[in-house]
């Protein structure tokens, strides 16, 4: 059975598949609670945590948790002083980028494989890194199912989730530690660009033909599964990098998915 | 022991005090209405009394174990969230069977459980979002202009269901409103509030005081006419004089200037 493994196909399919498990019920919420901004710029900052990670030489993981927490410190503090959510976010999300990107250029002894970070290189997973991301898709998994009905609840409104004894504050942070995890795990697969996209893309296909909170995760799971598997097939076949292809594929699926229910709507 | 007791809160929204300190209290059974004009802190007061926004200052005691059924002055659900009427039902935990079909029942509302939240119309979304409340088994219902949006005899039809929910229940009422006509009839107790509490007592006793007339003018003379209706006419008869007078004097101060 753990021969399977020594197959760098069948790693990276279980690797993409741990991912579009925990980017599902995460990115509901992200659409739910209009995040996606929010889940870009958190992305966005990894590079800095790989380069914190390296220059620390602490796992890259390590680093990413800590500026992916740096980032939602950063948010909540901008926000206190009283700029709109998408200017800060667009001046976090761009500046954390760059700055990543020109610390990286920086580090002439250690070479960092800029590309595999920014759109992914899941062919090459290992076995430990396989179990990291299921451990933390796990993870994510858990944390989400334990407090899905008081995140809906905080989600749809701060009085009534207070009223029946909610802490909205604490609903936001468990959020946002999911997100942290969610961008470690997805970084190798999908890369910092595109993480928001396996976010955001199978919950928006899924949407359509949900009509409870529990399918609509459950949908998105389903159809991001299909993209990476899918992504995978194609991009050897193709010869092109796999990330982008999973992401292109998730959106063709979202493009044909509205397609299909346009034409239910008017056969009906 | 009150349900709910404020003592010297006040709050503050962008460093900006809302409200005052001000002292409140309120006990089992009883309903207290929020009266005041548009920007006068009703909405900031309800939140502060539920513990929904920091305090700048005071004391906020509620009873040990409280439950508060709140109904939000409007829900707005993203177009991105499937939720039917059951599903909101359930939040944040699973209703209990036997209360439920109480609930659905006195509410008129078993009819829409299948209805996406966002096919509801305003009628009975507010009857959905009373039943949530009342699923919460409170002992205090909190209302923040439950009827907005609601004609005149839609909201009549719902203040009579909160009354007949209080008397079936025994809860506690705290509710915010522009009605002020229907409110005065039902209330125990007013408050009138104008970033601070001006006044507060029965019904009868805020209807007749400066501040409350100061705030309401017309409005509150046709409160009165019709909840003292048949008792002291010429009384008010008196007070409609003196408010036309002065509102003569008021434009002429305009001219002038």
């Amino acid at each position: 059975m753990l021969e399977l493994l020594d197959n760098f196909m069948i790693r990276a399919a279980l690797a993409g598949i741990g991912m579009a498990l925990a980017c599902a019920p995460l990115g509901c919420f992200v659409v739910w609670r209009r995040m996606a901004y929010f889940g870009d710029a958190t992305a966005h900052a990894a590079i800095l945590g790989v380069c914190l990670g390296l220059a620390l030489s602490l796992p890259v993981t390590f680093g990413i948790l800590i500026s992916s927490v740096a980032m939602a410190l950063f948010v909540a503090a901008f926000q206190a002083r009283g700029y709109a959510s998408d200017t800060i976010l667009g001046v976090l999300a761009h500046s954390a980028l760059a700055f990543g990107l020109v610390v990286a250029a920086l580090f002439q002894d250690i070479r960092i494989d800029l590309m595999a970070y920014l759109i992914g290189d899941i062919l090459t997973v290992g076995r430990t890194e396989l179990v990291l991301i299921w451990c933390g898709a796990g993870l994510v998994i858990a944390l989400l199912s334990w407090r899905w009905s008081p995140l809906i609840t905080a989600t749809l409104n701060h009085e009534l989730a207070v009223a029946c004894g909610v802490n909205p504050g604490r609903e936001k942070l468990i959020l946002s530690l999911a997100l942290a995890i969610v961008v470690a795990v997805a970084i190798k697969i999908v890369g910092l660009l595109l993480i928001a996209a396996m976010l955001i893309i199978p919950p928006a296909s899924a949407r359509i033909w949900a009509n409870s909170p529990e399918k609509m995760a459950i949908f998105a799971a389903m159809l991001g599964s299909v993209a990476v598997l899918g992504g995978l097939q194609l991009s050897l076949y193709f010869d092109t990098p796999t990330g982008p292809t999973i992401i292109c594929l998730a959106s063709t699926l979202f493009v044909l998915a509205n397609l299909v229910a346009g034409w239910r709507v008017s056969a009906s | 022991m009150a349900l709910i007791e404020a003592k010297n809160l006040s709050v503050k929204m962008d460093n900006k005090l809302v409200l005052q300190p001000f002292d409140f209290s309120i006990d089992a059974g009883e309903i207290v209405t929020i009266v005041g004009p548009n920007g006068a802190g009703k909405t900031s007061f309800l939140r502060a009394l539920i513990g929904a926004v920091p305090l700048a200052s005071g004391q906020l005691v509620t009873r040990p174990g409280l439950r508060i059924g709140y109904v939000p002055q409007k829900l707005h659900i993203d177009a991105g969230l499937p939720l039917t009427a059951e599903r909101f039902l359930n939040l944040p935990q699973k209703a209990e069977e036997k209360l439920l079909q109480e609930t659905l029942e006195f509410t008129g509302i078993s009819g829409l459980l299948r209805v996406q939240m966002r096919d509801l119309s305003g009628g009975e979304l507010q009857r959905v979002l009373l039943a949530r409340a009342l699923l919460q088994n409170p002992h205090i219902l909190v209302l923040d202009e439950a009827t907005r949006g609601l004609d005149h005899l839609a909201a009549a039809a719902f203040y009579q269901q909160i009354e007949r929910a209080r008397s079936k229940r025994g809860c506690a009422v705290l509710m915010v409103s522009h009605e002020l006509h229907v409110v005065m009839a039902a209330s125990d107790r007013v408050v009138c509030l104008n970033g601070h509490i001006c006044c507060q007592g029965s019904p009868e006793q805020v209807a007749i005081t400066q501040e409350y007339k100061a705030l309401f003018g017309d409005d509150a003379y046709g409160v009165m006419a019709l909840y003292r209706h048949d008792h002291d006419h010429h009384h008010d008869h008196d007070h409609q004089h003196e408010h036309d007078h002065q509102h003569e004097h008021d434009h002429s101060d305009q001219a002038a200037s």
